[in-house]
């Protein structure tokens, strides 16, 4: 027994067990959130479920699950109930149902069973019974409504697109040079100076913002035209309970059968559902439709975060390393830098908040940005601000690895380097800088996966539930660095805790955690690639 | 194998200077037994201190032109700091203090108004361990050169090709260059070294044990290589093999507990010593 202790194969045991322990519950949960958030997109067929007392229900079974029985005496058989998502929100008030299994007589798949996606009131389920262009019944009874809606739909859409165009880029266009312009006037009025060159210079560009203005009617109207051109055509669908529902084509986004589709339409239907949540923009209070805003916000943030961390944690480290004297301030400024990475990150969100947004950026307002005042441009949450405080929160990452990677450097190849002439900034420059790369890459990996997952911090310094526009976009300057933005994170925690509608919004959450999983993957990857490739280049002999 | 000092306590006020003054090292008056011709490092009244404690005690030597000239003695001896000390390396360490003088070529090199890298470019190096940047062979090669500020690529070409062909190694590595020196075998890193401390163009090329890490063959290639560059450089060479210096070298001299002990012709120092130390020494009975 003793010697079975002094071998050690216990103490290999209770590692490699601790190892497979972690192991597992991260696979696990990574399991279940693929499991999850990619089942999502996936349509499953749709029920119509007769119940006992010969009501009818319509719609796509979600989930199964035992009914708790306390106090039930053993051997009682096993009771379940089922999930229906019926939609229709606008008529049921309610997206889902839940079905005791007993109640149920019957579940029949019926084949012309429809699923609208809306872009309103969430999906509808039903039966269709007519088409109508205007006031003409194009076509009636189901299968000929079906073919009917099949031909309108993409040309509805394609309005709805050049709707969506001119709502946002030429309109969008005209409101920002009328807002150039009132905020030149703006400048003029509170410059001290000649009084009459300044009231021709204002009234030359009052009469711009009367030029921007008449387009902006024009815009308006054609705008006016398409939309009364979409709501021309109608769909009458009548749903399970024989309650008729008349609404507009172009209120439809897709439109399917999914009983009535083969395995690679359904694929098809899959990867257009998935292509649309990672490109798309959010609809209804962010429970359907894309998410792209919250991955370009949160890419570009981390971007962001990363050009200003690498060259301060580095610049940091070196100088601590390298130049500065040994001795225990040199050492109680290593703990403090250690312990700045424990900080709650909210406490940096306020630091950022304190500092950033209002001393700096109520700073630049007041500089820079009069003309726009009381309105903050940079004293406001912005995606600088918040990359700025990540980059804050991360900085110490950087420093602690740089720092390992510079000591890690051999004496013998500085000395090598001296032994030529080479000064020590040439040293640090040529050979020790490129030497520690890998380890100054780590640290900035570590940075990312750190900035990546952080949202409390953001919450208060530039995140919001939806942003009207990217922070960048067509218009001068193109990098709108004061736009608030929008963020995975928050995303997950917004569409899952606060949003109307939880029950709907689930499958989002997990789509959403998969994505913002992926997309750290996918960062940490880049960087690991770069890293391996220098690590190659600049491999330190060792014979 | 005797240690004459082995068994002797060092007492609160003793230091290198009392022990020295044992019996067997009465015979004093320690350094250069000969006339060096065409000196080109005049060493004077070299003293050494690693905080305080003595590393190299009154050195007095001279170290002639165009000759490989070995220091040897037992490890801690202080061969290496002195080394060092000619190109000013030791001062990288904290607490170095050093007094005395050191010419070469008549420069005084302790000037405070003397560039540092400047004595560094005319005074190469060659280390214990081979020491590659983590860069190409060319790269590697062209440091020195692109340090002093040599752009053109036609010039860097020549000088990379003429310092390989020195270290002879242009033939096993002409068709790689901008390959990474880390796959190379120890000789043929070393090697690399001694290419890059002579693209410099130096006027003498400290050596600190260049074969300690090397097997026989690697070993005499870098002697070879010796020999041949002794032609156009002054070599000084630190060695812990008394076969080497015998082979390599013109000049050899023993030192012990930081002092000179004997400084003569090699075949002098080896065959017909004056001082018993260094008879021990060379004749392996400590060491």
């Amino acid at each position: 027994m003793k010697n079975f202790w002094k071998s050690g194969d216990p103490f290999i045991w209770v590692t490699g067990g601790a190892l497979t322990f972690s192991l597992l519950m991260i696979g696990g949960l990574l399991f279940l959130i693929m499991a999850k958030g990619l089942g999502f997109f996936w349509s499953s067929d749709i029920a119509e479920v007769k119940l006992k007392d010969g009501s009818k229900l319509l719609g796509q079974i979600t989930a199964r699950e035992k009914i708790p029985q306390p106090g039930a005496p053993p051997g009682t058989p096993k009771r379940y109930r089922i999930q229906l998502q019926i939609g229709n929100r606008d008529i049921y008030g309610l997206d889902f149902r839940w079905v005791n299994e007993e109640e149920i007589a019957k579940i029949d798949y019926p084949r012309n069973a429809v699923l609208l996606e809306r872009r309103e009131w969430g999906n509808m389920y039903g039966f269709i019974k007519e088409i109508r262009e205007g006031e003409v019944v194009v076509a009636q009874e189901n299968e000929e409504s079906w073919i009917a809606l099949k031909d309108l739909l993409p040309r509805t859409q394609g309005i709805y697109k050049t709707i969506k165009r001119i709502g946002k880029k030429d309109i969008g266009a005209i409101n920002y040079k009328i807002e150039g312009l009132r905020l030149d006037i703006r400048k003029l009025e509170l410059q001290a100076g000649d009084q009459t060159s300044m009231q021709a210079n204002i009234k030359s560009l009052e009469d711009q913002i009367e030029v921007q203005k008449k387009l902006y009617r024009n815009k308006e109207s054609e705008l006016a035209s398409l939309y009364e051109k979409l709501a021309e055509d109608k769909i009458i669908v009548s749903t399970i309970d024989g309650r008729e529902k008349e609404m507009s084509i172009g209120a439809i986004v897709r439109a399917y059968r999914p009983n009535d589709m083969s395995l690679l339409n359904k694929a098809l239907l899959y990867i257009s559902k998935v292509w649309e949540f990672v490109s798309g923009e959010p609809r209804e209070s962010n429970t359907e439709g894309g998410i792209f805003p919250a991955i370009f916000g949160t890419v570009m943030m981390v971007l962001i975060m990363s050009i200003v961390v690498l060259p301060f944690g580095v610049l940091a480290a070196l100088y601590l390393r390298e130049y500065a004297k040994h001795g225990s301030l040199l050492r109680i400024v290593r703990i403090c830098v250690n312990n700045l990475a424990g900080v709650p990150s909210i406490v940096f969100g306020i630091f950022g908040l304190g500092f950033f947004i209002y001393a700096i950026g109520g700073t630049i307002d007041n500089i820079f940005y009069s003309e726009a005042l009381p309105t903050p441009t940079f004293g406001t949450g912005g995606i600088i601000w918040a990359s700025l405080t990540l980059a804050l929160l991360t900085v110490p990452v950087v420093i602690v690895a740089t720092e390992e990677g510079l000591a890690a450097v051999p004496r013998a190849i500085r000395e090598g380097s001296f032994a030529l002439g080479a000064t020590k900034f040439e040293t640090i420059w040529r050979i020790v800088i490129p030497s520690a790369m890998p380890a100054i890459l780590t640290g900035l990996i570590l940075a990312i996966a750190r900035a990546t997952g952080e949202v409390a911090p953001l919450m208060i310094t530039g995140v919001v539930k939806l942003a009207p526009e990217l922070p960048i976009d067509g218009h001068f300057p193109f990098i709108h660095l004061e736009r608030k933005f929008m963020h995975l994170g928050f995303h997950i925690y917004d569409v899952g805790f606060q949003s109307p509608n939880v029950e709907a919004a689930k499958p989002m959450v997990y789509a959403t955690t998969l994505l913002l999983i992926l997309i750290v993957v996918f960062l940490n990857l880049a960087a690991i690639i770069i890293r391996n490739r220098l690590r190659k280049r600049y491999a330190t002999s060792a014979f | 194998m005797e240690f004459p000092l082995e068994n002797k306590k060092l007492g609160e006020n003793e230091g290198y200077d009392t022990i020295i003054k044992t019996d067997e090292f009465e015979e004093k008056r320690v350094g250069q037994q000969v006339d060096i011709p065409n000196p080109i490092v005049k060493i004077e009244n070299l003293t050494l201190k690693y905080s305080g404690t003595p590393a190299l005690i009154d050195i007095n030597m001279e170290i002639p032109k165009n000759k490989a000239t070995a220091f040897i003695g037992p490890s801690g001896c202080g061969k290496s700091t002195l080394i060092r000390c000619l190109n000013r390396l030791n001062e990288l360490i904290d607490g170095v203090t050093i007094e005395g003088s050191i010419k070469i070529s008549d420069m005084d090199i302790f000037d405070p108004k003397l560039d540092i890298t400047e004595l560094r470019k005319r005074v190469g190096m060659v280390f214990q361990k081979s020491n590659p940047f983590p860069k190409s062979i060319y790269d590697n090669v062209a440091y020195g050169p692109r340090i002093a500020g040599i752009k053109s690529h036609s010039v860097l070409d020549e000088i990379v090709e003429r310092s390989l062909r020195s270290a002879a190694l242009w033939d096993e590595v002409k068709e790689r260059l901008n390959e990474s020196a880390i796959g190379f075998s120890g000789g043929q890193q070393q090697r690399l070294c001694i290419a890059r401390a002579i693209a410099v163009e130096p006027e003498a090329l400290l050596m600190d044990e260049p074969c300690s890490a090397l097997d026989p063959i690697a070993t005499g290639k870098i002697e070879d290589l010796i020999t041949e560059l002794k032609q156009n450089y002054t070599i000084v060479i630190v060695t812990h093999n008394m076969q080497q210096a015998s082979r390599v070298s013109d000049y050899t001299a023993f030192m012990y507990l930081g002092r000179l002990i004997e400084y003569d012709i090699t075949e002098k120092i080896f065959l017909t010593p004056l001082k018993k130390q260094t008879e021990d020494y060379v004749s392996g009975k400590f060491g």
